[in-house]
């Protein structure tokens, strides 16, 4: 599974503009799916038909991640940018982002006066070895994505876009592992998250599902000085109750509860303060959806290195195959 | 003299409060489009029957409303208190003239005069719920007969031409109204082009996403007035976009991240018909696109603008060449629009 994880992670894709790793995704996908579809916005959807009886179930896992898009090239060639989603100033010093067209540039800001203070990233620009407008390879808005190779360590798994191509692994591992189900399982490899959970908001409406499960990352509370949360790595899959933009669907939660200590599955649960997923969209899709996220713990999250556990990975997997292989009665 | 514009733009429509405009247009537009009818919200939807040529639905949007005030309370005194409709800077509107309600009964916003002001007043903003519009009525009653609350307030400022650019008041987004019925009147398109002049869109992208639901389109294009911020020269820095240098085209801002293949198709038009163009600098802002892309199960958008200044005040100047390349580069990006465009790897 390390080998999917590393394809993922280190593939290009910014939100808006998803479409190698929609390329990546469905080679994965395409012997178990009775049915691949690309939706108005970029959405890869893929329907595992059930053996009747069951709910139409939608699961969400986005394939973009953070980046940033260039605003203007300088005189000596350098390149001022803006977010694309949560790009947060203090990871940048030293960071090299790539372009759709292979430029790899690297981030630096202009001089600190004051070492306690972090710049605005206005203060910030891409160094590409251009040295005027008209021999920089890159113009403005044109989209960039982080890069940081991979690394598996013992059981902890180091990437940047973890968010949250973990998330699309779970997809993908689940649909391989699913050998029955009631249910006509929707998997959907959305867009545009990170910027607004834009790309799951007209995959629910189209699809206009009974059940909506999100898998994405979420913060833990298990480093030096965190923020308390009662999510720590390696402790489990986590069952989503409430985030800053949705409450969980309690039936959904006690549901997820029951396979996971049925199965002997080890979760958590989370309360996450700031923060949502797909699941929000999907909630309020159309007339309304029963929805509810399987987080995956991840730490530093929005930096080059989120971090997770291979254990956790393979709790969130299973506990998705036992919700999915059942009748979900809500 | 443009009449399209002068008559578009000094045309009262504050958001909610658009039918002046919505008559104006419907009575444009009537000879050149097959249906047209208004819906619950007060969206002037059209559709131009295409020659059949593609099975496309392609919608057009431009918003009918400005900025303006809406008046919230009658002091003793006689003066109309206020609140903005739609983003103000407090600052913009102090000594402005207005019209005040459908009898469009002129009002100014008054102001302290300078001989009067303390020092450390002269440096300082006079918040919006502080300011008064002065009808020079002498007491509550008096202005009782002449103004309601609720009424709405809008800007006096009349259209003229200064060369090759154009002083007026709503450009934002009159321009993209008058370029829309330009394309209305144009012949056939190859699809049936549907028209929203929508409503609401300066509190809130309110109307778009109304007509954008109703009409259900393959495609949209939404066609826009966008802040030009040309004027400073900082250090080395992009100008939002700039007067005199074409359509400006979106590729991101704070809600939308345009569709990237219709980006593609408009930018490679602009360069095979030899019309400038430039992209808007990403970042702040937003259109009707953010609506309309996610209306239903999504809907391949982008937005192409006429570059003004001084947005969101009583006055804007924006260069005529520029709109008349809008309406050049949105009709041929319309006329060479196939599925191809917009079909998914």
């Amino acid at each position: 599974m390390n080998e999917l994880i590393k394809k993922l992670v280190e593939a290009y894709g910014p939100s808006g503009f998803e479409d190698g790793m929609r390329d990546l995704i469905r080679p994965e996908i395409e012997a178990y799916a009775d049915e691949i579809s690309v939706d108005a916005l970029g959405n890869l959807i893929a329907v595992k038909k059930g053996s009747g009886g069951g709910l139409k179930v939608m699961i969400a896992a986005h394939m973009d991640e953070i980046g940033v898009m260039v605003t203007h090239i300088t005189q000596d060639g350098f390149l001022r940018f803006t977010n694309i989603g949560g790009v947060l100033p203090h990871n940048l010093m030293g960071s090299r982002v790539q372009f759709a067209n292979g430029v790899i540039g690297v981030i630096s800001s202009d001089r600190l006066e004051d070492r306690s203070k972090i710049h605005p990233l206005t203060k910030f620009f891409i160094d590409v070895g251009a040295s005027s407008p008209d021999d920089c390879p890159v113009g403005v808005g044109d989209a960039a994505g982080f890069i940081r190779p991979f690394l598996a360590q013992g059981k902890r798994l180091t990437a940047k876009a973890m968010d949250d191509r973990i998330g699309c692994v779970v997809a993908i591992e689940t649909l391989k592992r699913l050998k029955t189900t009631p249910h006509d399982v929707y998997f959907a490899f959305t867009v545009q998250e990170e910027v607004g959970v834009r790309g799951a908001m007209t995959a629910a409406n189209h699809l206009d599902p009974d059940v909506g499960i999100a898998l994405d990352v979420t913060l833990t509370g298990d480093v030096p000085e965190a923020r308390p949360m009662a999510i720590s790595l390696g402790q489990g899959a986590a069952i989503k109750v409430k985030d800053s933009g949705m409450i969980a669907h309690a039936g959904l939660v006690r549901l997820m509860k029951q396979r996971a200590e049925a199965a002997q599955i080890s979760y958590q649960l989370e309360v996450l303060d700031g923060g949502s997923t797909d699941a929000r969209s999907m909630q309020i899709a159309n007339g309304g959806t029963a929805a509810g996220c399987i987080s995956i713990p991840c730490r530093y999250v929005h930096s080059q290195s989120e971090t997770v556990d291979a254990d956790d990975v393979e709790s969130c997997i299973k506990l998705l195959v036992e919700i999915l292989a059942n009748p979900i009665n809500l | 003299m443009n009449e399209l514009l002068k008559n578009l733009t000094e045309a009262v429509g504050v958001s909610s409060n658009e039918k002046e405009v919505r008559l104006l247009i419907r009575d444009l537009i009537a000879n050149y489009v097959d249906e047209w009818h208004v819906d619950a919200l007060g969206n002037l939807l059209a559709l131009k029957k295409g020659t059949g040529a593609s099975p496309l639905r392609v919608l057009v949007d431009a918003h009918m409303d400005e900025v303006g005030l809406m008046i919230t309370d009658i002091d003793s005194n006689g003066t109309l208190k206020f609140e903005g409709v739609g983003g103000f800077n407090d600052r913009t509107l102090l000594g402005k003239v207005v019209q005040v309600g459908p009898k469009k009964i002129t009002g100014v916003i008054g102001a302290r005069p300078v001989h009067l002001l303390e020092a450390n007043q002269r440096n300082s903003v006079v918040k919006i719920d502080a300011m008064r519009i002065d009808i020079g009525a002498k007491n509550k009653d008096a202005a009782s007969g002449k103004v309601k609350v609720g009424e709405f307030a809008a800007f006096v400022t009349e259209y003229e031409e200064l060369g090759v650019t154009a002083v007026g008041k709503a450009f934002d987004d009159r321009a993209g109204c008058a370029a829309l019925v330009e394309l209305l009147r144009a012949r056939p398109y190859p699809f049936d082009l549907y028209a929203s002049f929508s409503v609401q869109e300066e509190v809130g992208l309110r109307g778009a996403e109304v007509a954008a639901y109703g009409i259900n389109p393959d495609v949209a294009l939404v066609l826009e007035c966008t802040p030009a911020y040309d004027l400073p020269n900082e250090n080395d820095v992009s100008s939002n976009v700039a007067l005199g240098k074409g359509p400006s085209i979106y590729v991101m801002d704070r809600v939308t991240i345009q569709d990237p293949r219709l980006v593609g198709h408009i930018t490679r038009t602009a360069v095979a018909n030899g019309i400038p163009f430039q992209i808007r600098q990403p970042g702040g802002g937003g259109t009707n696109t953010a609506v309309i892309q996610r209306t239903r199960g999504g809907i391949p958008a982008a937005t192409i603008a006429v570059p003004g200044r001084h947005a969101h005040t009583p006055t804007m100047i924006i260069n005529l060449e520029d709109y008349a390349n809008v309406i050049k580069l949105a009709e041929a990006t319309l006329r060479s629009l196939t599925p191809d465009v917009i079909k998914r790897n």
